[in-house]
């Protein structure tokens, strides 16, 4: 197989194909490689994937090929080569978070998501570069070397999740795994034109997940179409008897739903989308508001109706996020001591050298940063001040999202970014690359599902649309962005 | 001023360890003794990406101590995480309860020697243990051990409502023995399945406010605590009455030395930035759960002192005796009530069965003697077919070999002799191989009974019946 045609075939799809006994899994993976070999060579080199091993995938090609043929099936997911971001658990390949610290680290146990999606067939063929630990909008804080956006090598991925991101649009594979505290998968997937899943807290276990901020981190599939991800959403879903903050309540076959709409002429009949007011500031990009605009006619056309709302909270969620997630960080990060695993500087003397000299060593500045921040904000006499406060805050944007969605609206509509994919090294200060979570960062505050898909391009750069639901109104959400990247169609991409 | 002019105030803070087979917040076995780091998995060791499960068995035992020590359980708590650096705390938190514990309020009666008083329960808490930090196992360097890294725990913290170490001692020795009826704990220090903090004022007597406190570790009796207390103690009053002021810290305790040091860390400075743990939701216990537990607690030690002093009619001492550990208990009453002979059961439990225990250093598991065949052993003395002395030779064949009271007696020949016709030769040789006592009892000395029948009990081995010796002397003497 030829890497353009891999590079076109969808995960379902290509799953089809496998199960049909029309692709060997073995010629996927091969084609999966070939096609990071030509991301990877010469001096455009995207930096996307940190960790592969071609026997391994091979092994578990072949694996899978058995597999087939005792039991018959492969799974929704039968040869499907993946790539997962470097903080989430896998046997076999390292799991270093993009940093130092973990330098060489081989998690012994699996994370559930990855093993749901083993069970379906699907083949591990790469780890995918981050900005460490997650913290970051841009995979410039990777402890290897940014990641280069496919659709222009000068600029970002976006982030943290932009390996995987950018290892979906170069067509590496057609499905990876992301992750997100604040918009970790769907700021990226906006950059990169593909599309991304932030699930409702709680709907995918976290067990594997490197905790950032355990509050608001959630796994989420990064696909090349709203069908995959839908897929990917169904697999990854539902109770964890090892992540205690993992939900019961029943995942629904998201695809079956809007699948049996697509031959509708109106398929968002009795559909209400909000479209909030704080999330198209008189400064928003003028080409980004032209897009929105063309999809919010597109919502009309497909039988949606569509209202304005307001999310009064929605300007200190940034504030509110950025004590939040590094307090917590500040501890999820404590384990990261050089005592029993990873990186330990050498010549430390004293315990509290020991400590000192590791994690000075170990961490990434931004890391640094938020670990700081975050001790700080947790500190006695400035933990009511700070971190009461902001989840006090946090509980009002959660009930912003609550009274609209109590209000007879049923998804949200949202530019995903400020702006489309920004030059490396174009964004200096912390705090403006903060700002590129503005549209992101309150659902996860306030736990909603919610994704961006490509809504067309502004000066040849890829712009993201988000739809964002109700909490575990996935079914909603995966319909409303179906419909829209249907009536898009190849206008999502120009 | 003198001595009696200060007053001590103590507050204690003990944690005990759960007795469950499980971690608090993993599936690792809580096994003590196993081989350094073998009871570890990616949860406690803290490996990335791993999350904690809550024990639920960890959570019934702890709210059955609650409850016991009169606590309110509270229908809702938080875990939080208590932030610091340390080698054998893998996490760099431990997970514990902070503002909103599993339960509050409660108190602990005591004897405090001139009569009873309650000690207030502030909180009792969960959390999780740390692992062991072993400075001395290879020169140079420190070994951790993280087999009891998330074994559950429970803290309980008094009011400051002890005055003097004795009533501190008492506390402890009343809650152990609740905690021991309540089956939740080993609470044993020496294995540090207990352990004990105490937090010590001093004010001048008639003071209402409480002095500055410090707070003495590292005791590992209970006696070590009373000296500790007494130590510090001293220490206070002598700087107070120098005019000086305490200053608020941690000592620890030197036990062979015999004093308390200040810690070279420094506790009181500690932040512990605790805040909500996130990985894990509030505990909510439903009230059908609560009365569930409610009625799974056992009789504890104050009811039982005072059924069994009505049931079996035993004194004060031997009930205090008899009720000291549950196990113990146990094994007197089903003695008891097996062999008909309350007064019996207690000699022989408090005596040769106590003896064997103390002197095996073992448990009652251990102990091949089980209540039914002591009341065997005990019929067979009421019913006169063993003598006393033979019973302790019968007993301890009963530990050497664990076979029935009945066969070790007959294949002994320990069985006492009352056939009348082999007891009237014995008494035939007896008269006749002393003469003269036997024509002065005949005559009517009856004060020389006593001695024939010692005559008797001598020349048939100890085996002849002495009450048949006795009735068939009086009726040859003509008494009958």
């Amino acid at each position: 197989m030829n890497t353009a045609d891999y590079a076109a075939l969808s995960a379902v799809s290509l799953a089809a194909r496998v199960g049909e006994g029309d692709l060997a899994p073995l010629d996927a993976v091969e084609a999966s490689f070939a096609r990071a070999a030509e991301a990877g060579a010469g001096a455009d080199a995207m930096n996307l994937i940190l960790w592969s091993d071609r026997d391994l995938a091979k092994r578990d090609a072949a694996g899978l090929a058995r597999g087939m043929g005792i039991a018959g099936s492969g799974g929704r997911l039968a040869g499907v080569p993946i790539a997962v971001k470097d903080n989430i658990a896998t046997l076999g390949l390292p799991t270093t978070c993009a940093s130092k610290i973990l330098a060489g680290y081989v998690s012994p146990y699996e994370s559930t998501a990855i093993t749901r999606l083993r069970e379906e067939g699907a083949i591990v063929v790469a780890k995918t570069n981050m900005d460490e630990f997650a913290m970051g909008s841009s995979t410039e804080n990777s402890a290897y070397g940014p990641a280069r956006n496919p659709h222009d090598v000068r600029r970002v991925t976006g982030g943290s999740s932009g390996g995987s991101a950018g290892a979906v649009a170069a067509g590496i594979t057609p499905l990876a795994l992301g992750s997100e505290t604040g918009g970790s998968v769907r700021q990226p997937a906006a950059f990169c034109g593909i599309v991304g899943v932030k699930p409702t807290y709680g709907r995918v276990s976290r067990y594997g997940l490197v905790a950032f901020a355990s509050s608001l981190d959630q796994i989420g599939p990064m696909a090349r179409n709203v069908d995959d991800a839908a897929l990917a959403t169904e697999i990854i879903a539902g109770m964890d008897p090892k992540d205690s903050t993992s939900s019961s309540v029943r995942v629904g076959s998201y695809r079956d739903q809007f699948l049996s709409l697509a031959t509708s002429p109106a398929p968002l009949d009795g559909v209400t989308i909000g479209v909030p007011e704080e999330y198209f500031p008189e400064n928003l990009d003028t080409d980004i508001r032209r897009l929105c605009e063309r999809a919010i006619d597109a919502f009309k056309s497909l039988g949606a109706k569509v209202v304005d709302v307001s999310l009064p909270h929605t300007p200190l969620a940034i504030p509110v996020y950025y004590i939040v997630a590094p307090a917590e960080a500040s501890s999820n990060l404590a384990r990261f001591d050089g005592v029993r695993y990873g990186f330990r500087a050498s010549g430390a003397s004293t315990l509290r050298d020991l400590y000192a000299m590791t994690r000075s060593e170990g961490f990434g500045p931004e890391v640094t940063r938020r670990i700081l921040l975050g001790t700080y904000v947790l500190s006695a006499g400035y933990y009511d001040a700070y971190y009461k406060k902001a989840q006090a805050v946090r509980a009002l944007i959660t009930r912003d999202f609550h009274q609209v969605f109590g209000q007879k609206v049923d998804a949200l509509f949202t530019p995903t970014t400020p702006s489309p994919a920004f030059p490396i090294g174009a964004v200096t200060d912390p705090y403006e690359m903060y700002l590129s979570d503005i549209f992101t960062v309150t659902a996860n505050l306030a736990g909603v599902p919610a994704i961006s898909l490509p809504i067309g391009r502004s000066t040849g750069l890829p712009v993201g649309g988000q739809i964002m639901a109700g909490h575990f109104q996935e079914a909603t959400m995966f319909r409303v962005a179906y419909a829209l990247e249907a009536a898009l169609g190849a206008e999502a991409h120009q | 001023m003198t001595a009696d002019a200060y007053e001590m105030v103590v507050g204690l803070e003990v944690h005990v360890q759960l007795k469950t087979t499980s971690k608090a917040f993993c599936g690792c076995s809580t096994d003590f003794g196993a081989a350094p780091n073998v009871n570890t998995c990616p949860i406690c060791l803290a490996l990335p990406g791993a999350l904690p499960v809550l024990n639920e068995k960890a959570v019934e035992l702890a709210s059955r101590a609650a409850l016991a020590l009169g606590c309110t359980l509270n229908t809702v708590s938080i875990f939080a995480r208590k932030n610091y650096f340390y080698p054998d705390l893998p996490k760099g938190y431990q997970i514990s309860q902070f503002d909103r514990p599993l339960a509050s309020d409660g108190s602990l009666r005591i004897d405090a020697g001139d009569g009873e008083r309650a000690i207030g329960i502030t909180r009792v808490h969960m959390e999780e243990d740390a692992g062991k930090s072993l400075h001395d196992r290879y020169p140079g360097a420190t070994a951790i051990d993280l087999n009891r890294a998330g074994v559950p725990l429970i803290e309980i913290v008094s009011e400051p409502d002890m005055r003097s170490s004795a009533e501190a001692g008492a506390y402890l020795r009343t809650l152990r023995q609740i905690l021991h009826y309540l089956r939740v704990s080993d609470v044993s220090m020496e294995e540090g399945s207990l352990r004990v903090d105490a937090n010590v004022s001093a004010r001048p007597r008639g003071q209402k406010e409480l002095g500055t406190k410090t707070e003495v570790k590292n005791m590992n009796s209970f006696s070590g605590v009373e000296r500790a207390l007494d130590f510090e103690f001293a220490r206070q009053r002598a700087i107070l009455e120098r005019g000086e002021k305490v200053s608020q810290q941690t000592l620890l305790w030197d036990a062979a030395k015999g004093e308390a040091r200040v810690s070279r860390t420094k506790e009181g400075s500690h932040d512990y930035r605790y805040f909500p743990e996130p990985d894990l939701g509030p505990l909510v216990l439903d009230a059908a759960w609560i009365s569930g537990i409610k009625a799974a607690i056992p009789e504890l030690p104050a009811e039982r002192k005072k059924r069994m002093a009505e049931e079996y009619k035993l004194s004060a001492e031997d009930i205090e005796q008899l009720t000291a550990h549950p196990a113990l208990a146990d094994y007197y009453e089903s003695t008891a009530r097996k062999s008909g002979d309350p007064k019996a059961s207690a000699n022989w439990v408090m005596g040769e069965v106590q003896a064997t225990l103390n002197a095996s250093g073992g448990s009652f598991d251990n102990l091949r003697v089980r209540p039914a065949d002591l009341a065997q052993l005990i019929k067979l003395v009421s019913d006169g077919l063993v003598s006393h002395a033979a019973a302790k030779k019968i007993f301890s064949l009963m530990v050497e070999t664990g076979k029935p009271a009945a066969q070790i007696a007959h294949d002994e020949s320990l069985l006492q002799v009352g056939d009348d016709s082999a007891l009237a030769g014995w008494i035939d040789e007896v008269l006749s191989e002393h003469p003269e006592e036997a024509a002065r009892y005949l005559a009517g000395e009856r004060k020389l009974q006593g001695v024939l029948v010692g005559f008797v009990m001598r020349k048939s081995g100890g085996k002849a019946d002495p009450k048949r010796v006795n009735q068939l002397l009086m009726s040859r003497a003509g008494a009958g």
